[in-house]
């Protein structure tokens, strides 16, 4: 049978890819902007909504950083409110194991699942930084070595509060006057590493059971996570050859884990231009690249890289000729830009040289260009082939404008995909889960109730 | 003027057998259309605003651990979701959720509080409690074990040292939540395609608290919210909480026993504002109430909920039974203490509610003490509040 085919939408971020210099470009804290984009994300029968999160603002050379939008609502309450304004889209939340407790993340998520009817999921991330953790009381104190350990424990003990009610806890049958069923909620007691707690969980178990769990990581324990733990694998794969790569080694893992290839379901975050001709998107996809990196924001990413201030140079000419500083950080909050600098630094000066760039046109160059540039019918004929090629089971698409960077794909590209009969024409049960196709969640207790 | 009321929604109702009365809708308790009707019915009467009741526990009839019954509603969902699921279906009403700073990252909660205020244009609030449950603290597993609640004295606990801490904790919390709500400017969005600045970072602002319990530095995620200080509630008893309210909150619900008691309540109020210097205007106080309403015989349907639940349901505040009129006429002659509205507590959800709104508000009316329409969105304008400009702006 024909893979099917699942589609994510991303709210426009806080990076680069969003555009606000677009006079399309609208609110990225008005209510509005996430009912347009859910609104059309279910319009097109989209698996899910997914919402980022970032919990300082970000910092160049010490100051926030203000090239790039800047400010987010808390994610799960805005879900919330979006579980009102849809019926059948899942409502995909970013919340973090580092700065939260078990406890209220699973009663959250619990609740969100309750009022969406089922549609809730949870993007399991984590975050070792003690410059998020300056917001905290708990403060950053995590080493980066116990990112995961702690991530998986806070799963693991989120499961054990959802799994504390069993599905039927709640009788609420006023003849017996038992609003409890005897033994339909269990004590929990979590001891670990990270976590010891007791007592009862206070949410009934949600219709879905567990929530949907997404992962992000990319290391070998991030995917070795997913493979233990997650439902969907939320990737940055997004070339072909690259993302079977990257399908394999994570399918391959999930039998040790006693799970079936179909039960990670890898979704790389993508972006598309659409135009009536190939010619035509090529040249809007290179407008849009002009505009995500303006003068100010290549003269950024090259300080990130170099370490120091480079406010001097002219970002219409050539490479700074200064070293970079290896030793100092100009960016904080911002994860692209831990990896090797110096090496970055010699292989861009060898481009900038070979094909004679500036400053700005080098930092186009380098930065990734969209994924699926063409027309309507070229680029579903291409998300297709990714699909049925096994890089990828689908894809979260992340749109460069809020907020109606998702109309042409849903009014253009979705409808080609039904035709190919390789995308729902509608939505075929009310939970995440059924959009999914995975198994709805049983529970791990074994004591039955009377 | 037109007196101000609040409902204050809990689960069924606040009798504990509330969930096994007639009408009620005990099987919905965790849908989300549940909660769309009662607000809905509560925006129909024009009210200022509803509460929701939260804990990080299960609910308990025992003050220091779980109870083990079965026999009254156990679970609930998080309040500040149910404000924001309900927001988008409602356009006037207040919306005030409830939320620990024992327990609680005051960060977490300035921004789902803020998101709730964009989301409802305006109508966001917010009730910050402590928490003092030894139980609860074990959910969490990150403080020391807290001693057992001291009710020796009265029906309320006696603040020993370890309430007093927490009540420092929560001004702590509070004061963090408020300059995070101000660490933006209002204008500090610029989209400057010139400079290609997207915020003026001058109008960003970091808070740099540093407290006894912990430490927050700024400035916030989330944009000033259209209110820019969205409503602050909480609920008191004694000296300790109107102290804490008086430097923390806009709206104090008091517990009065009777309207001599009101007027002693409302001497305190004023004296704790006193006390703590306070320079915001005054504390709007409201009285608590639970209500059964009814044309008829009220009490005898709510003696009947006691033969139920197996007790009588007396709790810390004044329990009203009666018609819509006789109530009235009650929180008309209470209001002379100095009071400018009630939070109401429906003793059985959605009957006294509807009878609030049907019931008691037309008889408000008709005394031409409770408005016909509503004025304004926001509220903090409801209860004559201005909107602040931010304590950073320059």
């Amino acid at each position: 049978m024909t893979k099917q085919i699942h589609l994510a939408a991303h709210f426009p971020g806080v990076n680069n890819t969003t555009v606000w210099s677009d006079p399309a470009s609208g609110s990225q804290i008005d209510f509005d902007s996430f009912r347009h984009l859910a609104q059309t994300a279910e319009r097109g029968k989209f698996d899910f909504f997914f919402l980022a999160e970032g919990l300082r603002l970000r910092e160049a050379k010490g100051r926030i950083h203000d090239l790039d939008v800047v400010g987010r609502p808390e994610s799960l309450t805005v879900l919330s409110a979006l579980a009102a304004v849809t019926t059948h889209l899942g409502l995909a939340a970013t919340v973090n194991s580092t700065f939260n407790e078990p406890y209220e993340v699973a009663r959250r998520l619990a609740t969100l699942d309750h009022l969406s009817g089922g549609r809730a999921a949870w993007n399991v991330v984590t975050s070792f930084d003690a410059f998020t953790g300056e917001n905290f009381r708990r403060g950053g104190f995590l080493a980066e070595a116990d990112r995961y350990t702690r991530a998986k424990e806070f799963l693991q003990t989120a499961r054990e509060l959802w799994d504390s009610w069993a599905a039927d806890a709640v009788a609420a049958d006023p003849e017996s006057g038992r609003f409890l069923r005897p033994g339909g909620v269990a004590p929990f007691r979590h001891q670990g590493r990270h976590f010891d707690i007791s007592g009862l969980f206070n949410v009934p178990r949600g219709p879905q059971g567990h929530p949907v769990i997404i992962q992000a990581g990319d290391s070998d324990e991030g995917r070795e996570f997913a493979a233990s733990s997650a439902d969907v694998i939320f990737s940055r794969h997004s070339k072909l050859e690259e993302g079977r790569a990257f399908y394999r080694d994570v399918k391959r893992r999930l039998a040790a884990y006693g799970r079936r290839p179909e039960e990670l379901k890898i979704l790389p975050a993508v972006t598309y231009v659409l135009g009536d001709t190939e010619a035509e998107a090529a040249e809007r996809a290179a407008e849009i690249r002009r505009a995500q990196v303006g003068p100010q924001t290549a003269l950024y990413f090259l300080e990130a890289v170099w370490g120091r201030d480079l406010s001097g140079y002219d970002p219409d000419g050539p490479l700074p000729d200064v070293e970079p500083n290896l030793d100092e950080g100009v960016s904080r909050g911002h994860a692209a830009f831990r990896r090797d600098r110096g090496e970055l630094v010699s292989k861009w000066r060898a481009l900038a040289e070979e094909k004679n760039l500036s400053i700005r046109e080098l930092a186009i160059e380098v930065s990734a260009p969209q994924t699926f540039i063409g027309t309507p019918r070229s680029v579903a004929d291409e998300i297709d082939h990714f699909v049925q090629a096994d890089a990828a089971d689908g894809f979260i698409f992340v749109p460069h404008l809020t907020p109606g960077g998702l109309d042409d794909l849903v009014d253009k590209v979705v409808p080609l995909l039904q035709e190919k009969g390789v995308f729902r024409a509608d939505y075929t049960g009310p939970t995440l889960r059924d959009h999914l196709r995975l198994a709805p969640r049983t529970q791990n207790r074994t004591e039955e109730t009377s | 003027m037109t007196l101000h009321l609040a409902v204050a929604l809990d689960g069924a109702g606040w009798h504990p057998a509330a969930w096994r009365a007639e009408g009620a809708r005990p099987d919905r308790l965790f849908t989300p259309g549940y909660w769309a009707e009662l607000v809905a019915e509560a925006e129909r009467g024009l009210l200022d605003f509803v509460t929701f009741e939260d804990a990080l526990g299960l609910q308990s009839s025992h003050l220091d651990e779980p109870d083990g019954r079965l026999d009254q509603v156990r679970g609930r969902l998080d309040a500040v979701l149910i404000a924001s699921r309900v927001a988008p279906l409602s356009s006037r009403i207040g919306l005030v959720p409830t939320t620990s700073t024992t327990h609680t990252e005051p960060f977490h909660v300035a921004i789902g509080i803020a998101s709730l205020d964009h989301i409802s244009h305006g109508r966001a609030g917010w009730r910050p409690r402590i928490s003092g449950r030894p139980d609860h603290v074990a959910h969490f597993g990150r403080r020391p074990p807290f001693p057992p609640q001291d009710y020796s004295r009265d029906r309320h606990p006696v603040f020993g040292d370890h309430v007093q801490g927490l009540f420092a904790e929560a001004a702590d919390a509070v004061e963090v939540v408020r300059r995070l709500w101000d660490s933006w400017e209002d204008d500090a969005e610029i989209r400057d395609v010139a400079t290609g600045r997207f915020v003026d970072r001058d109008k960003l602002h970091y808070i740099d608290f540093r407290g006894e319990f912990f430490s927050v530095k700024g400035p916030s995620i989330t944009p000033r919210s259209p209110q820019g200080q969205p409503l602050v509630t909480s609920l008191a008893h004694d000296r300790l909480p109107y102290e804490f309210a008086a430097r923390s909150s806009d709206v104090v619900y008091v517990t009065p026993r009777d309207r001599e008691d009101a007027t002693a309540i409302v001497e305190s109020v004023r004296a704790a504002e006193a006390t703590v210097g306070r320079t915001e205007p005054p504390l709007r106080i409201f009285a608590d109430l639970v209500v059964f309403l009814d044309a008829r015989d009220a009490a005898g349907r709510k003696a009947r909920l006691d033969d139920l639940d197996g007790a009588e349901h007396n709790g810390d505040a004044h329990v009203f039974t009666g018609t819509p009129e006789e109530l009235a006429g009650l929180l008309l002659e209470w209001r002379e203490a100095g009071l400018e509205g009630f939070r109401l507590r429906p003793g059985v959800l959605p009957h006294d509610l509807v009878a609030i709104t049907r019931g008691l508000v037309p008889a408000l009316q008709n005394a031409g003490a409770f408005r016909t329409a509503y004025d304004t969105v926001d509220l903090r304008g409801r209860l004559g509040l201005a909107r602040p400009v931010s304590r950073y702006a320059a």
